[in-house]
Formats: structure tokens, C-alpha cells, sequence
């Protein structure tokens, strides 16, 4: 079988008739990213440090006597700063997800894979990585070199030192990530005393072997295979999407042309077929074939290529961000700009400001307790002392506050209806502990005869006394016959 | 042990199970020995959709068919230990029910050092407190609430539990007994004993006129008589007899059912009425804390105190 470099395949005329063998199964060729400086490499830098800050720090942060983002799975209680939310609230997370894809459409629409280059776990981590592995090992023809050398106790320390800090950092994102649902400062105290639990022992490894291994090993591997947002975000994209491409029309025919050649006058196009664009791209993908579905976005090709051009004179952006409907049709950057306010733009901002309005209404609007209503099935209704007739109910109070709280409990909906329960305090009222459920049975009553038989609508009223909200809950008083 | 009556089905499960791993072992060799063409010489299958969109013949990287290979051997390891292969116990005897005791066993014995400390305290004791009455409200929502009701007022043929009225006795000795191993009340059909259609109706208003519920004074008076043979098991002052689970006829409770035409029917018909024995639920520590708790619904900690006194 044969490997066609870049170049070669542009030119087909020999191997035109002849088939060719490949393999189905192949190894993956190591890739060795060249590091790079510039606009978007800077734009990069800024995004890890945002999200890594956020990742490290939420879970330092502290609201009240506890910690401010916190997901209690085993008590079921979800923790967002001044949000008690239940697993009944899970809809807020439905939205949140909503969201979240709808605005990865939006930005896909507008400029390609901004997710994949500049904030997804899988990039970031593996910049991270790299970034250790050029401080210890050197750039891409050291670390090619040192590869290629053979085992030597210069190599054993450079790559133990390398895997020795790679790990230290994994485990130290695993122990992070654990902390969003074991407290972190207890979590902390138990590391550095030896006392972690099984389970928190488990996913602190598991989700450190995660990181070590996709950042430093699997890396384009992960986007390639294993990532399904890289296959389906291509079709967001559309003519008008700001992608990284190639200018062809201005770089080719490409070679190594003299400095002083003027462009114009000479047959050669703009790029000096320097290769740097494939050294530096993380995928190992080679920009000027066009755009790939393996091209996460990250602009470093751009980067490296504006330093060539500046370096033997040429205009910047050959590679560039750029729109395909640009390139054809030679807009200018104006022309181009204009179109992204386009009508798939203009319905994904207007879909995702929807659901961000009725989000926050939502929340808003939320109460800071839940009533869930269950008659009792075992009896349908039965007589008690006075000639009264009455059915049994049980109440489920969710506080969803901080602190205790009394609830006020009364019912409507047929005349003469009576509420009494043996465990609430005087005018029917009830106290709920802090972010605790409680159940309270209680009865309805009415005079034995005053209605006619069958099943009518009731609603039970629910009161805060302290937060002066109400919520109301339908249910059935039954007559029998 | 199978849930299949028929012998078909865990050879049925053995068979797909195993062909199905097999079946994915042989793809995989197949594919990895074909070698794929490409007809223009340039990494394309030659496929062409919307004018330019070709499809490439970029092959899988072998760690992926590594993963599938480490799946293949997963799974025999995973079929040799745990029950996949029909009726097949697995090597390390895992069972759904197993896994089930185990737990329980595990909740038991984390709980062990509580229900140690409650059985150490009296009902009384416990009726008061905090944390016993949670657990004893959890027990009986769990399991007394779908026949004495959710705020334990039973309802017919259901005693309530919270009016101090007691068919077997209510003090938390006999309530534990009663949890642990059930009661069975039973009245006999009683017409031919009290005699004819109108002497069971004068009974019934004899035994009406004991609570002083609505009663024919007339027929009440004339009841009073034959109520004898009804005073064998109610008492002659019809208050009952907890020992045999009679009830009090004098205290306006009607458990069956009140007014003269339900009376009329037990004493014609007679009724048997069962508590299940709840022994094999519960330890004994557990109906220690649930005996607490029910006798907690009628005896409140000022009760207590007031009983003490009394006592004293």
C-alpha cells in the first residue's frame, strides 16, 4: 500500500488506473503538535485558563455554612449557590441541556467548531498536556528525536518526569471533580489523612485515569472516533459558517518562490509549501485539502501561517477564518461579516433567548417548597364520630429552603369541608426542617350525606408562613354510595 | 434455579448468547483479512453524493479493534461468572434475591447499633423519642398504613389505633404481640342461640342502648335477656373481654359497622376478622420500635406522666 503525502495527491495522473489496497485496520501514527504563537493560540490560552479557573475553583467557594455548588446524590439534594433543588426539579437541568445544545448550534452556525478548539474538556486537557510535555521534553523535533533515541537514563527521567507530572495533574482533576459531590474540604482532609472512602477513592482514579489517558494518549484520537458533536456539527455549518480555510485562489500553485518575487508578475501562489500548518495542527490534518470533519477549529495553522507570511513579506491570512462563499465569490471582510446575520442565525438566537427568558422565569418564579398530594387507596372513604364522612390523605412537604419552616395546610372545593391532622400544630400548621421532606397524613371531612355520591374535585392550599408563597394541589374527596 | 417452566428457553438464552459472541469474533476476523480497493488510486471507495461529497477508505485504528477484542474476552470471563448462560448459577453464584439479602444485611447491621440502644429503652421511652418515632412512622407507612390508614384511624373492619379503645389489649406488651404474631377475632353466627328474627332485632337494640346510641327502648328492654348467651364472650355488662378479642359493645366505637341493621347482621352472620402475623417481616428490635410507636399514637408524653402519677 501506499501513504500519498498532501502534495501528491493533487497530482493522480500516474496511479489514476491502478486500484489500491488498504488495510481496514491501521495504527495511528503519533502526532506531534509544533507549538505555536499568535491570535488565536492567545484566544485559546485565555479560554483554558477561564474554564480550568472555574472548573478548580467552584468547588472552594463557600455560600452560608456550606459549600456554594455542591450535588448531595446519596441525600438526593442539589446545591447551586442559593438553589436547594430536589431530583424533582430536573426540568431546570433538561433546560440547561436545552440550552447548552442550542447554543453549541448557534456558535457552530457563526463560526465552525468554536466548542471543539477552545473549550471542550478533550482540547483543553490535551493542551494542557502538551504544554507540560514541550517544558520537559521539548518541541516537536525534540520530543520526535527523544522518541526516536534509544532508552538512556537522560530519556528514562525526561519521560518518568513527564508521566510523574501528567499524573499528579490528573488526580488532581479527579479529586476536583469529586468535590462537586462529596464536600471538597472534608474530601481534602480525608485525602491528606488517608481516609477516602471506596467509592470516592474509585472515582477520583477513574476520573484521573480518564484525563491521563484521553489528554495525554488517546488526544485526536477522541475527536476522530469516540466524539459523536464532531460528526454532527458539521451540519451546522452552512456557505456563510466562519471556518479556518485555505485561500487557494491566492496559494496556489504553491512552492518555495524568492523572497523578492513579486506575486503578480510571477506564476507562483503565496504559499512556500513550508508544512508548518500540518506540524502545528493537533488533528494532524493538512488545512489546504479544504475543510475536514477532522478540523476542531483551533486556528493554529492560522497562527503559524501568519508568522511565515510576515517573515518572507507576504500579506497575512492565507490561512484565516474565513466563510466558503468569501473565498469563491472574493468578498471582502465587510461582505463577509454581513452575512452572518442570516435567517438560521437569527432562529437560533431567537429559539436560545426564548428558553433563557423562560429559564429564568422559571426560576424565578419557583416556590421555595413542593406539595405532592396521595390519598390513602386502602379505604375509599369511611364515617367517623359527629356523622361525619372522611377520606385520608397524605401530604408530602418539600422545603427547598435553608431553614425550618411552617406551612399552613387547608382545603376547598365542596362546601363545609373540614382538615384535621394528629400531627399538625394549632391552625393546621406544620414545621418542615431545613431542605427536608416530610410526610403529613391528614383527613377531610364533611357531614356524612351532604354530598352525592361519586368523586369530587378538591384542592389542597399550602402556605409558608415565613416565605408567604402558596402552592395549590388537586385531588379527589370520594362519596361512596 | 430457572424462572422457565419450559427447558427450551435457557437453551434458547445459552444458544443466542453464545452465537452472538462467536458471531462477533468471526466479523471480526473476516473483515480484518479483507483488504479494500480503491479504484481511483486516491483513498476514495469511488462513491460520489451531491456532486463532490466522496467517501473516504481512511481505515479504523487498531486500538479500536483492540477494544473489541477486550470486549469478546470480557464477555466469556463475564458468562463463566455470573448466571448468562440460561440456567447456568455463574462460577461466583450471583443471584438478583442474593444481591437483595446482601443488602439488607448491610442496612441491618449499619442500623445495628440504633436498634441496639432503642431495645434498650422502654416503649415509653421510645414514644418520645425523635428519632424512634421517624423510624417507627417510616415502619408504619410502610407497612400498617395500607389497612389501619395513613393517620392509623383504620376504618371498617380496620381498628383504629389512636382512640385508646383496645380489642386485644393496648399496652405495648400486647401490641408487640399482636404484630408478631397476629390475631384472629372471631365471632360465631349467634341467631340460633338468641332465637327467633325478633329476638335478634331486641338484641340488637339492647346492645344499641348500651352506648346509648339510637335505640327502641322497647325492644332494648325486651333484648336484655337474651343478651345472655351474647355475655358469655362480651361480658355481662357488655364491655368486651380483651383476653378473646371481644369487643366493647359499650363504648360507641363500631368497628363492623354502627346502627341497629349492621348489628343485626354480625349476630345473624357472626364475622372473622385477622390481623396477619408480621413476625417474618420484621426483627424483633423493629416491632419493639413499631410497638412504640402505636402505642405513642394514643398515649402522649403527658399521658405518661399523668398514668405515672396515677400510679403512684
Amino acid at each position: 500500500m501506499t501513504t500519498k503525502s498532501p502534495t501528491e495527491s493533487t497530482d493522480k495522473s500516474d496511479t489514476a488506473s491502478e486500484p489500491v489496497i488498504i488495510n481496514l485496520y491501521a495504527a495511528a501514527d503519533k502526532i506531534y503538535p509544533r507549538s505555536t504563537f499568535g491570535f488565536f493560540t492567545k484566544w485559546r490560552w485565555v479560554m483554558i485558563w477561564l474554564t480550568q479557573i472555574v472548573f478548580y475553583g467552584i468547588p472552594w467557594l463557600e455560600w452560608g455554612q456550606r459549600q456554594a455548588l455542591l450535588f448531595d446524590l446519596e441525600a438526593r439534594r442539589f446545591y447551586i449557590f442559593k438553589l436547594v433543588l430536589y431530583p424533582q426539579d430536573l426540568i431546570y437541568l433538561t433546560g440547561i441541556l436545552i440550552i447548552s445544545a442550542l447554543s453549541l448550534f448557534l456558535f457552530t452556525a457563526v463560526a465552525g467548531r468554536l466548542w471543539c478548539g477552545y473549550t471542550c474538556p478533550q482540547t483543553v486537557y490535551t493542551e494542557i498536556f502538551l504544554w507540560i510535555e514541550s517544558k520537559i521534553e521539548g518541541d516537536r523535533a525534540a520530543r520526535m528525536k527523544l522518541d526516536g533515541a534509544d532508552m538512556s537514563g537522560k530519556k528514562l527521567l525526561k519521560k518518568g518526569g513527564k508521566h510523574f507530572v501528567w499524573i499528579a495533574f490528573a488526580l488532581w482533576t479527579g479529586f476536583t471533580f469529586v468535590g462537586y459531590f462529596s464536600p471538597i474540604r472534608e474530601l481534602a482532609a480525608s485525602v491528606s489523612s488517608w481516609s477516602l472512602g471506596p467509592w470516592e477513592t474509585f472515582w477520583i482514579c477513574f476520573y484521573g485515569f480518564a484525563t491521563y489517558g484521553n489528554a495525554g494518549f488517546m488526544r485526536e484520537q477522541v475527536c476522530k472516533y469516540m466524539c459523536p458533536y464532531a460528526r454532527f456539527q458539521s451540519a451546522m455549518f452552512d456557505d456563510d459558517t466562519l471556518i479556518v480555510t485555505y485561500d487557494e485562489k491566492r496559494g496556489e500553485p504553491r512552492g518555495k518562490a524568492s523572497r523578492k518575487a513579486d506575486l503578480d508578475t510571477s506564476k507562483q501562489g503565496a504559499c512556500v509549501d513550508c508544512s508548518l500548518c500540518v506540524q502545528v495542527c493537533p488533528t494532524g490534518i493538512d488545512i489546504r485539502k479544504g475543510l475536514q470533519y477532522e478540523c476542531i477549529g483551533c486556528g493554529a495553522c492560522a497562527d503559524v501561517c501568519d508568522t511565515v507570511m510576515d517573515k518572507v513579506g507576504y500579506e497575512r491570512g492565507l490561512i484565516k477564518y474565513s466563510t466558503q462563499n468569501a473565498i469563491n465569490n472574493g468578498w471582502s471582510h465587510h461582505q463577509m461579516l454581513q452575512r452572518i446575520v442570516r435567517p438560521r442565525v437569527l432562529i437560533y438566537t431567537a429559539i436560545l433567548m426564548l428558553l433563557v427568558v423562560t429559564l429564568l422565569t422559571s426560576l424565578w418564579l419557583r416556590t421555595s417548597f413542593r406539595v405532592d398530594v396521595v390519598r390513602d387507596r386502602g379505604v375509599m372513604a369511611r364515617l367517623a364520630e359527629g356523622g361525619m364522612l372522611e377520606n385520608v390523605y397524605r401530604l408530602q412537604i418539600m422545603n427547598a429552603t435553608e431553614s425550618v419552616q411552617h406551612y399552613q395546610l387547608s382545603a376547598s372545593g365542596m362546601p363545609q369541608l373540614v382538615i384535621q391532622s394528629d400531627v399538625a400544630e394549632a391552625d393546621n400548621t406544620v414545621t418542615v426542617s431545613p431542605a427536608a421532606s416530610r410526610w403529613i397524613p391528614l383527613r377531610l371531612q364533611i357531614p356524612d350525606g351532604s354530598a352525592k355520591s361519586g368523586s369530587h374535585p378538591i384542592e389542597f392550599v399550602v402556605k409558608s408562613t415565613e416565605g408567604n408563597e402558596q402552592v395549590s394541589e388537586k385531588s379527589v374527596f370520594l362519596v361512596p354510595r | 434455579m430457572s424462572d422457565f417452566t419450559s427447558s427450551f428457553w435457557p437453551m434458547f438464552i445459552t444458544v443466542i448468547s453464545l452465537a452472538g459472541i462467536f458471531g462477533c469474533a468471526l466479523l471480526l476476523w473476516i473483515t480484518s483479512k479483507i483488504k479494500a480497493s480503491s479504484p481511483n488510486g486516491d483513498n476514495t471507495n469511488g462513491h460520489v453524493w451531491d456532486e463532490n461529497l466522496r467517501e473516504m477508505n481512511n481505515p479504523l485504528p487498531r486500538w479500536w479493534v483492540w477494544m473489541f477484542i477486550i470486549t469478546i474476552v470480557f464477555s466469556l470471563f463475564y458468562f463463566a461468572a455470573y448466571p448468562a448462560l440460561g440456567s447456568y448459577a455463574g462460577k461466583l453464584g450471583w443471584s438478583q434475591a442474593g444481591q437483595y439479602e446482601q443488602e439488607v444485611a448491610a442496612a441491618n447491621k449499619a442500623l445495628a447499633p440504633l436498634y441496639a440502644e432503642f431495645a434498650a429503652m422502654t416503649p415509653e421511652a421510645l414514644a418520645t423519642n425523635e428519632r424512634a418515632k421517624a423510624i417507627g412512622e417510616r415502619l408504619f407507612m410502610n407497612n400498617c398504613a395500607q389497612c389501619h390508614g395513613s393517620d392509623a384511624h383504620g376504618s371498617r373492619g380496620f381498628p383504629n389505633l389512636t382512640d385508646n379503645d383496645w380489642i386485644h389489649g393496648g399496652d405495648p406488651e400486647k401490641i408487640k404481640a399482636t404484630i408478631t404474631n397476629g390475631r384472629v377475632g372471631m365471632m360465631p353466627p349467634m341467631a340460633a342461640a338468641v332465637g327467633t328474627e325478633d329476638d335478634v332485632q331486641n338484641v340488637a337494640n339492647y346492645v344499641l342502648s348500651l352506648s346509648n346510641s339510637t335505640h327502641d327502648a322497647a325492644r332494648a328492654a325486651l333484648g336484655k335477656e337474651k343478651f345472655a348467651v351474647c355475655a358469655a364472650c362480651h361480658g355481662a355488662d357488655g364491655k368486651g373481654n380483651q383476653a378473646i378479642g371481644a369487643l366493647n359493645l359499650t363504648d360507641n366505637i363500631w368497628l363492623h359497622g354502627a346502627g341497629e341493621a349492621a348489628i343485626i347482621k354480625r349476630i345473624n352472620a357472626g364475622i372473622t376478622n385477622q390481623m396477619p402475623a408480621q413476625a417474618s417481616k420484621f426483627t424483633p428490635e423493629q416491632i419493639h420500635v413499631l410497638a412504640a410507636y402505636v402505642w405513642g399514637l394514643s398515649n402522649n408524653a403527658g399521658a405518661v406522666s399523668m398514668a405515672s402519677e396515677t400510679a403512684q
